[in-house]
């Protein structure tokens, strides 16, 4: 490590880290409170909260729905998205860059709007399940996100490995998961957390999309926030941050961190 | 019939213009031959041809007799190494060079021997668990020759393999490429740009220009008697004259002087070339034939000789002058061109 003293920018990176830090620390805290409202600093401690949570069959319910639902999203993004990257990396150079803009465009448009034409086309038109219906806004908006990470890391691997393994006998689709699949492994890896993560944080598109028995959990806690102002929700915040890390620490012991940033 | 044949094969990308205009190419079992030309002449797309990467618009390729035109590539059996090695970065040394026996279903302790033997032969046992990143440029290259040869293909196709050495290395390795090709005696196409790199490995060499052949042949003959002026001029030859035929040893240039040559043209107007280091400078200007006078432009040192651009009734010459016997700028000179170092081109 090379030891080199800078002391502006040690102080801005303290600035910065606090800011980014103090109000999770802040939110943890007021988790603990004894009050009925959320208050800082708290007077007394309890975990009633916690309980509240898990006792909650709003809470429980719209979690495994949130799971249930990033899970498929994001599983079905992959399934698209992976060999979608493949084709763009590969073929099509003419137009390559129109499909490359027209597949990340969902990032383009606001997810409120992409929610709100969503809504007027699969529900209100073609009046399809909620639960599908949320499947496909969610698949929506994740897909971009598979598509350029997965494409970012394609786009490294030398194409005459494929061409390698053809020679040495692999057929074409052979050639694609021996060779290309595991030399984007990172990759794909990166893409699943991240749209996992985004697809399980969604407020725009999944709020026009939900509806009665049909709830995420970030929906869940914009209605119970507008009735009460209880710490329950800093608890559920607190068990969100801790199934983050629990996720983080995982992915980082079995692929490294790196993996993460692609 | 040869070995491997290829006929009248054209290739087009977009279906009008021909990168491969009506090749032929045939090629004796355990030759070396050499793809050799400027970049666009055509020499990889030939080579991926031959490999199965590119179909070609008509024409048909022969393997000992049977027609591989059509056959899908990973059918064809053919051994490739690429300008960039394109080792499997996932997968180490062992495991790089076991891909292709592994995908036979061979059984485990046949495919350890084989690898174990090939990975002896290429000098890389010591480096069995190392992963392409970790290796230099060098070892990178044995690795992909001993993943293609451990299959023993019929057809070992090598696309530019030295370009991504430095120079010394360069050297060391084409012997060994040479000397491991003999040793299994396997027929070897070699896509190259370098002439030097060329001649030293070659049996034969086919001079490619514009999606054609232009003159196939062994190092030597290439060398000391190109047949076209792109040959010539692609292997170091600088100078050219017009000819007309007089007798079968005599010919008039364009201002009437004569010139005398040891070979023969078959057609009456021809084109004479010679190497700027065996064109003389000589004093005595008595001598009538093969020589011209000229005034000399440009002297540039070229380390063991000067060379000079001399400008004459026939048009600019280069020639190497000795050392010894500097000439200055404007001087005017007597070049002497002797008949047994002028060639005369078919075309």
């Amino acid at each position: 490590m090379a030891t080199r003293k800078n002391t502006p920018l040690t102080i801005i990176a303290i600035i910065v880290f606090a800011f980014l830090i103090l109000p999770l620390v802040i939110i943890t805290i007021t988790a603990f409170g004894g009050e009925n409202t959320i208050v800082f600093p708290i007077k007394s401690f309890s975990l009633k909260w916690f309980a509240n949570v898990f006792n909650s069959e709003t809470f429980v319910t719209s979690f495994l729905l949130s799971l249930k639902l990033a899970l498929l999203a994001t599983v079905l993004a992959l399934l698209v998205g992976i060999p979608a990257a493949y084709a763009l990396a590969r073929h099509w150079e003419k137009g390559n860059t129109f499909l490359k803009s027209f597949f990340l465009s969902p990032t383009l448009v606001p997810g409120i709007v992409l929610g709100f034409a969503l809504f007027q086309f699969l529900i209100i038109i073609l009046q399809i399940p909620l639960f599908i219906g949320l499947l496909l806004g969610h698949f929506l908006t994740v897909l971009p996100y598979i598509i350029r990470i997965v494409g970012a890391s394609m786009e490294q691997v030398d194409i005459s490995i494929e061409e390698v393994a053809w020679s040495l006998g692999c057929t074409k689709p052979k050639a694609f998961f021996k060779v290309v699949l595991p030399n984007i492994s990172s990759g794909i890896t990166s893409a699943f957390m991240l749209a996992f993560i985004n697809s399980f944080n969604n407020i725009p598109v999944s709020m026009f999309l939900t509806g009665p028995g049909v709830s995420t959990l970030p929906t869940t806690l914009m209605n119970y926030i507008e009735y009460y102002y209880d710490p329950t929700v800093s608890a559920v915040s607190v068990i969100l941050m801790l199934a983050t890390i629990a996720i983080m620490y995982l992915v980082e012991k079995t692929l490294g961190i790196g993996a993460l940033l692609g | 019939m040869a070995f491997m044949d290829l006929s009248d094969i054209c290739v087009s990308y977009d279906g009008k213009t021909n990168i491969l205009k009506e090749l032929d190419l045939s090629v004796k079992e355990g030759e070396l031959v050499s793809l050799l030309g400027p970049s666009g002449c055509g020499k990889t797309t030939t080579l991926r041809v031959i490999g199965g990467f590119i179909p070609p618009v008509s024409g048909t390729f022969t393997l000992d007799g049977t027609d591989m035109t059509h056959v899908p590539v990973h059918k064809r059996n053919f051994g490739f190494v690429f300008q960039s090695y394109a080792l499997f970065p996932h997968l180490d040394v062992r495991n790089n060079v076991a891909f292709g026996l592994k995908l036979q279903k061979m059984e485990q302790s046949l495919i350890d021997t084989k690898v174990n033997e090939m990975m002896e032969i290429c000098g890389l046992t010591e480096l069995s668990d190392r992963f392409p990143k970790n290796m230099s440029g060098g070892q990178r290259q044995r690795v992909a020759l001993a993943r293609a040869l451990v299959l023993e293909p019929k057809l070992l196709l090598l696309d530019e393999p030295l370009s991504n050495l430095d120079a010394k290395l360069r050297i060391s390795m084409r012997l060994e490429i040479k000397k491991l090709q003999k040793k299994m005696g396997i027929t070897t196409i070699f896509v190259t740009h370098d002439q030097e790199e060329c001649f030293s490995i070659s049996d034969r060499v086919a001079v490619m220009n514009k999606g054609k052949v232009e003159m196939f042949d062994t190092p030597e003959n290439i060398y000391t008697t190109p047949t076209t002026e792109f040959v010539a001029r692609f292997i170091g030859f600088e100078n050219f004259i017009d000819f007309t035929k007089l007798e079968e040893h005599t010919y008039k240039a364009q201002d009437g002087s004569l010139f005398h040559t040891d070979v023969i043209s078959v057609k009456d107007q021809c084109k004479a070339t010679i190497r700027p280091d065996d064109i003389k400078i000589i004093n005595d200007v008595n001598i009538a034939e093969n020589s011209i006078t000229g005034k000399i432009i440009v002297r540039t040192f070229l380390g063991k000789s000067y060379q000079y651009e001399i400008h004459t009734r026939l048009g600019r010459f280069l020639v190497n002058g000795d050392i010894e016997d500097v000439h200055k700028r404007e001087e005017i000179v007597t070049i002497y061109l002797p008949s047994n170092k002028l060639i005369l081109l078919q075309s």
